[in-house]
């Protein structure tokens, strides 16, 4: 009973789930990653693809595996780790859906991985219709979807357990945040899910001639919009339930930290219309009504810059520093776990900033499908998340598998932080001014037949490709130090840590772990956001298209 | 639970800042004219050459209307027709653009003009060619192998 | 000089170790910024046609 819960170390039985989670998503980083330095070569233009290698393959996996495989997978098992370490030992039956979960994961993505190798897929991480992958693409996405339910469903199995076995009482902060993230994952998922089975899948497999294409990419963007919060939740719970252990100091409110979890809940999924603003066939007043929506999401990332900014401060304070800024000196800088996910925090100011922009409805056809949106991802998913999903690695991993962070790796580590820092500068800056001169994105090397503008983008790929060289650098260091905790540090005892409120006496309200209420909402701002223009839609829809393979064969 | 006064005065100035970026955004879509491209006209996307005005691309004077030309374009995997247009300097141009096979952008680069085309809709955007010069058409939405081969030439020239 | 003296004892304020001073600067300096590139950016699409 309670003496399975807040067990300081995770059951080794857990660890192993998790550390499988981590090999896929550290072996998607790799070759990711290369894919990423191999684009910003191609676009500089001093760079060919050998062996007829397409660049709109490569695209295709660097998407994949850094924007679907790395990221659940790693979140998968970073969350089913702090479940098990704050609300008790998995339960056997938990954790076996969560190895079938795992698995199906696995063996969607080889299957999906297997087409794009194929040539039978160049058509990116959202399979935009009526681009036409082979069936076995979709089929693969598919599993990657059900088992990441299945993975889901054990955090949630073991949620449940320590609230029955706890009445009364708010669940242990790192879980109630998991268990937000795995909902959000659910209901999102169920939009790509709908257009996979019930339009892509039939239509590749024949079964059906032609496809909606507005209504397919408005399910994946309901999909696509809270697929973000789904990497950035994570983040969240180690810079709000996690730093403050790391640094020394308190949990600034465990309530208000609860609060900004609901809200993403609530309004992270009746948005994706921000991502559809320059689209045909949908009225703008919906659109701008999503775009009212889009900004209430912002709402929570404002609480969450005081929380960490006050944390810091308090912690500061406490160990004598004064001035207005004073705290920021006192902060361990020398400790990676740390360091690496505050450049993520500090990089989260121009992410944030960019998004702020590209939700501005007619703001924004100043920055659509430019590659100013590729910098701006950079740096919200490819900074602040990524060095935060870091950051959770050099303690994680040796926890898990009975080392330590060593001296050594930990300088390692903060070297890899500054290395991505100076290498996203290059990348993503370069992106961001490209963009606002109209460079567009997902492009390989071109001059446009010369023409003026585009010459006036070569220099900025170049940049690019510099940050790209010195990105990938970052990577080989990442995986060096990841191969380390996972097999070769001493062994040893690395903590888990976990942040303790500030104000102990202040429990949080139950009423947050009302799930009847919170999900009812959830569900009555996506109907309110959707319904009509979703009927619009399909009531006024033209013919369908048919599939097209607009890309070359081996 | 409690929250603290600087926090309540941060949320205020942070939402005051939305609310107003809202409102200017809001007003100038509305009631100054400048909607995102949200054309809700169908079309089938196998009949597009004969349909009009798509079965006339290119530079078009109209009458009575409140844009004193349309810009027609077809855009197909990986060209658009017209290749290339010259625009009078200060016209008041409807762009309508459509497309035959999978989804392509239509982005003017240096402008506003960006917007996407999916077979079986039209889009448009009504814009005024104030500023001399040529301008670049690129796709700026993955369609294909020839992607990046994609675009067409807008000359704004003094007449 | 007296007058300078005066000054600096009046500057040297009892520092509350619960203050959050340094936060309200942090988060006002984050909304700064948030709103000089969104301005900025406006700007740029007035600018266009």
């Amino acid at each position: 009973m309670s003496s399975q819960t807040t067990k300081l170390k995770v059951d080794h039985r857990d660890g192993k789930l998790a550390m499988a989670h981590f090999y896929v998503a550290f072996i998607a980083l790799t070759l990711g990653g290369l894919m990423g330095l191999l684009q910003t070569l191609v676009r500089s233009g001093k760079f060919e693809l050998p062996w007829g290698i397409d660049y709109y393959q490569i695209l295709t996996v660097h998407g994949v595996l850094m924007g679907l495989v790395l990221t659940t997978f790693f979140i998968m098992g970073f969350q089913y780790a702090a479940v098990s370490r704050t609300a008790g030992t998995h339960s056997p039956a938990a954790r076996r859906i969560g190895w079938i979960g795992f698995w199906v994961m696995t063996v969607g993505t080889i299957m999906a991985a297997t087409m794009v190798l194929l040539k039978e897929a160049s058509v990116l991480y959202t399979f935009y219709a009526p681009l036409k992958a082979h069936w076995i693409f979709y089929l693969g996405m598919t599993f990657v979807v059900v088992g990441s339910w299945l993975d889901g469903a054990a955090q949630i199995m073991t949620y449940a357990r320590w609230r029955r076995e706890n009445p009364g009482k708010p669940s242990p902060l790192l879980s109630f945040m998991a268990v937000i993230n795995t909902v959000l994952w659910i209901v999102a998922t169920l939009g790509v899910a709908a257009t996979v089975l019930f339009q892509l899948l039939p239509w590749s497999l024949g079964l059906v001639d032609t496809v909606d294409v507005l209504v397919s990419r408005t399910l994946f963007w309901y999909f696509g919009h809270p697929l973000v919060y789904f990497w950035l939740l994570p983040a969240y719970m180690c810079w709000y339930a996690i730093i403050p252990k790391i640094i020394g100091g308190k949990i600034f409110s465990d309530s208000l930290a609860r609060l900004s979890f609901i809200l993403f809940l609530l309004f992270s999924i009746p948005v994706g219309f921000h991502h559809q603003l320059t689209e045909p066939g949908i009225d703008p007043a919906w659109k701008f009504l999503q775009v009212i929506l889009t900004f209430m999401v912002i709402i929570p990332s404002l609480m969450t810059a005081f929380s960490l900014f006050a944390t810091f401060e308090r912690f500061g304070r406490s160990k004598g520093a004064t001035g207005l800024f004073g705290w920021f000196k006192v902060l361990p800088w020398n400790d990676a776990r740390f360091t690496v996910p505050f450049i993520g925090m500090a990089s989260f100011i121009p992410a944030g900033a960019g998004g702020i922009i590209n939700a501005s409805n007619q703001m924004n056809q100043v920055v659509h499908n430019t590659i100013w949106v590729t910098g701006h991802f950079h740096l919200t998913a490819a900074t602040s998340v990524v060095l935060t999903f870091f950051g959770i690695t050099f303690w994680l991993v040796p926890h898990l598998t009975g080392r330590v962070l060593t001296k050594a790796m930990n300088k390692l580590a903060i070297i890899q932080g500054w290395v991505w820092f100076v290498g996203m500068a290059f990348m993503s800056g370069a992106m961001h001014f490209q963009g606002l001169l109209g460079g567009p994105r997902r492009s390989a090397y071109s001059t446009y037949g010369e023409s003026a503008q585009a010459m006036e983008w070569i220099p900025y790929q170049i940049a690019q490709a510099v940050g790209g060289s010195i990105l990938f650098l970052g990577i080989i260091l990442m995986i060096i130090i990841f191969v380390n905790l996972a097999f070769f540090a001493p062994k040893g005892e690395e903590e888990f840590p976990v942040g303790e409120a500030e104000n102990l006496e202040e429990k949080a309200p139950m009423i947050f772990e009302n799930w009847k209420l919170w999900l009812g909402i959830t569900a009555a701002l996506i109907l309110f956001a959707y319904t009509i223009p979703f009927i619009d839609m399909i009531q006024n829809a033209p013919p369908g298209s048919p599939g097209f393979k607009t890309w070359g064969s081996w | 639970m409690h929250m603290h006064k600087f926090e309540k005065i941060w949320l205020i100035f942070g939402i005051g800042a939305l609310v107003v970026f809202l409102s200017v955004v809001g007003v100038s879509a509305f009631y100054l004219g400048n909607k995102p491209p949200s054309c809700l006209t169908t079309i089938d996307p196998e009949k597009v050459d004969t349909q009009a005005p798509f079965n006339k691309p290119g530079l078009n004077k109209v009458e009575g209307k409140e844009w004193d030309y349309e810009l027609v374009y077809v855009a197909s995997a990986f060209f658009y027709n017209p290749a290339e247009v010259e625009v009078p300097l200060g016209a008041k141009v409807k762009v309508m653009a459509t497309t035959k096979d999978v989804i392509h952008g239509f982005q003017v680069a240096g402008t506003n003009i960006n917007m996407m085309l999916e077979p079986g809709y039209v889009n448009e955007i009504v814009t005024t060619f104030d500023k001399e010069g040529e301008y670049l058409v690129v796709c700026n939405e993955y369609c294909g192998t020839g992607h990046h081969l994609m675009s067409s030439k807008i000359k704004v020239v003094k007449k | 000089m007296a007058k300078t003296e005066l000054k600096t004892n009046k500057k040297t304020e009892i520092e509350d170790s619960s203050s959050l001073k340094g936060t309200m600067a942090s988060v006002m300096f984050l909304g700064i910024f948030l709103v000089v590139t969104w301005v900025s950016v406006y700007f740029l699409f007035l600018d266009r046609f």
